[in-house]
């Protein structure tokens, strides 16, 4: 029995070595390649960078028994060193990044053979300078997009100036705010703004304090008291400055108090602690949580519906949506966050704003039909329509961009 | 009004307009700006830390003077933020400085500095503290909102349960099938609805970002108009 294994593992491994051998056997190596069969060897710079990148492109008569490869290398002028790049294949492009757009650079390719030995001659590019350019010329559709969004949003300012009414419909989380400022001030407590967790360079911040201005002119006409917490100075700044100017406007400068506006902590868990701790020792009557929330806003929804507040929520973060749906009374779900301005001011420059909102996504929802209908009609006729293929590459090309 | 109101609409517009620019602008001029306005914002907020310590020693105060409900907080809150700023100025925030050494010839070098003694041993597992209460939170929220009171929640219901069975070992045991279904429910259905908010989304941020651009948009100043 152990000789049997012997002879089998004998017999296995000399196949198994027979077969290394085989494969690595220099069975096509030449001292010397035959240049004449690089077709192309191009350097051209790459568009729409800041300089610092150049593209080799090279191409070589198809052969399939040849095995050899290039060795890329790079030479800056003034230098002596060739720097290696890597090994290719024998048809390749490849980007050279990270240059200097003050220098020039010449490319080389060296042949191997397959045991990785470099072979006589060379065949070199011509120097040449990266150059910075001034537009991304892959981001047009998105400049067009903006361009043509914004002169929709002139126009139809323009149009409400003139005195057009626009629809808008309801949305009852911002059409309970009256309501939900009322209570608190039938209860005698004070309403809690939570103007998110994030900074001032988020827009779901900005979008925030929009709303906190109409809120707090409603509060101070109700004479109840107001607290914002914030997570970042910039924030509280604001919202100082925000809360400050809608006292003054509702006539009631003296009931504004500095320190119902304040900073508490930029640690996220920290400040999901502290407002929980004003849920619960202040018991507001109405807590308003508008902005950019993360994985606290479970933390404060929970915790503010526990102490038994009515809740009005509102973010942009899809993840966060269902914790506030759940422990919230009414939740203002994406884009109503950037609505609420114009909802509540009624603005006729703001409304504008919103319709043109409407149209744009109006758009896109008949960019995306359109497309699904192109798609269906290329699939039936099996693919092949060049027409109906160009036209789901122009849309392909829209939405990439 | 000038500097209250015109200035700052006018800063606005420029650096929005700016900015947008810079974007589809590759040339290196265009990242040195950006660069430069990134430095400004760094600086900025250094210093708008200083008002955040103002507010808070300030609230703080207020309350320990009028020695309102639950005052012996805002006292520990005080004499944190104290020993903080003390062993942060003394000890360096990730180096023990020579100063601490040179104060107290008995300290010792270390790895880790005071600063960062307090923040790994007493802020994160506070932080830690907290963030374990969510999986508590979810479950409350998860039996209030799984209530089949309607068709709706009905839905919610049968979707949640087929989810959370398909996500751990026991839903494969009982079903082979069950990850493929539970990732079309969450490739197909729930990524639609997703993106249809995230478009509204986006358009809303465009929007509100033109704006504040063009001046249309001044509440974030101050009062309502």
């Amino acid at each position: 029995m152990k000789t049997k294994f012997f002879l089998f593992f004998t017999l296995l491994s000399v196949f198994i070595f027979a077969q290394e051998n085989a494969e690595s056997a220099p069975a096509d190596s030449v001292a010397v390649f035959d240049y004449s069969l690089v077709k192309s060897f191009t350097l051209s710079d790459v568009g729409s960078d800041d300089g610092t990148a150049l593209k080799i492109k090279w191409e070589c008569t198809d052969n399939p028994e040849n095995k050899n490869q290039f060795r890329l290398y790079r030479l800056t002028d003034g230098d002596t060193v060739r720097t290696l790049l890597g090994n290719f294949a024998l048809s390749a492009e490849y980007t050279d990044e990270n240059l200097n757009r003050e220098e020039s650079y010449s490319y080389s390719l060296v042949a191997v053979d397959s045991l990785g030995v470099e072979m006589q001659g060379i065949v070199s590019t011509d120097l040449m300078k990266p150059k910075a350019n001034y537009f991304k010329t892959d981001k047009i559709i998105l400049l067009l997009m903006i361009l043509i969004y914004t002169i929709v949003i002139i126009i139809l300012v323009e149009t409400v100036k003139k005195g057009k009414v626009l629809f808008v419909r309801k949305i009852s989380g911002l059409d309970t705010l009256d309501e939900a400022v009322g209570r608190a001030t039938e209860m005698g407590r004070p309403v809690l703004y939570v103007p998110g967790s994030s900074t001032m360079s988020d827009i779901a911040t900005i979008a925030s304090l929009n709303i906190l201005g109409p809120v707090a002119k409603k509060i101070a006409e109700y004479e109840t008291r107001l607290i914002v917490p914030n997570r970042d100075p910039i924030v509280m700044t604001v919202a100082k400055e925000v809360v400050k100017e809608s006292y003054s406007e509702a006539g009631r400068p003296d009931a504004y108090s500095d320190n119902d506006v304040f900073f508490l902590t930029d640690s996220q868990f920290g400040y999901a602690a502290a407002i929980s701790g004003i849920m619960t020792r202040e018991k507001p009557a109405t807590n308003l949580l508008l902005g950019m929330f993360w994985a606290e806003s479970l933390i404060m929804a929970e915790a503010g519906n526990t102490a038994g507040a009515i809740q009005i929520a509102g973010t942009d973060a899809v993840s966060q949506l269902p914790f506030f749906i759940t422990s919230c009374d009414y939740t203002i779900i994406g884009e109503e966050l950037y609505a609420a301005s114009a909802y509540l001011s009624r603005e006729p420059l703001l409304m504008g704003t919103l319709k043109a909102q409407d149209y744009f996504k109006g758009m896109i929802i008949a960019f995306i039909c359109l497309y699904l209908f192109f798609l269906i009609i290329s699939t039936i006729f099996g693919g092949n329509v060049l027409f109906l293929n160009k036209i789901l590459d122009i849309i392909r090309f829209i939405f990439n961009s | 009004m000038f500097i209250r109101r015109t200035l700052p609409l006018l800063v606005a517009g420029f650096f929005g307009i700016a900015t947008i620019i810079q974007f589809f602008v590759p040339h290196p001029a265009s990242r040195t700006f950006y660069n430069m306005v990134l430095d400004w914002m760094i600086i900025v907020t250094a210093f708008t830390y200083l008002m955040a310590v103002q507010s808070t020693i300030e609230l703080h105060t207020t309350k320990i003077k009028r020695k309102v409900e639950g005052w012996q907080y805002s006292l520990v809150v005080l004499i944190s933020l104290g020993i903080t700023a003390f062993i942060g100025i003394l000890g360096g925030a990730f180096t023990p400085s020579t100063i601490l050494m040179k104060l107290i010839p008995a300290f010792k070098p270390s790895s880790t500095s005071p600063l960062m003694y307090t923040y790994l041993y007493m802020q994160v597992p506070m932080q830690s503290t907290i963030f374990s209460l969510l999986a508590f939170y979810m479950a409350s929220a998860a039996f209030r909102s799984f209530k089949a009171r309607s068709f709706d929640a009905t839905m919610l219901l049968v979707t949640a349960a087929i989810v959370t069975i398909g996500r751990v070992p026991l839903g494969e045991f009982i079903y082979k099938g069950f990850p493929e279904i539970i990732e079309w429910i969450l490739k197909y259905p729930n990524m639609a609805a997703q993106r249809g908010i995230l478009i509204g989304v986006e358009l809303g941020m465009i929007a509100t970002s033109l704006k504040i651009i063009l001046g249309i948009e001044r509440k974030y100043l101050g009062g309502g108009k």
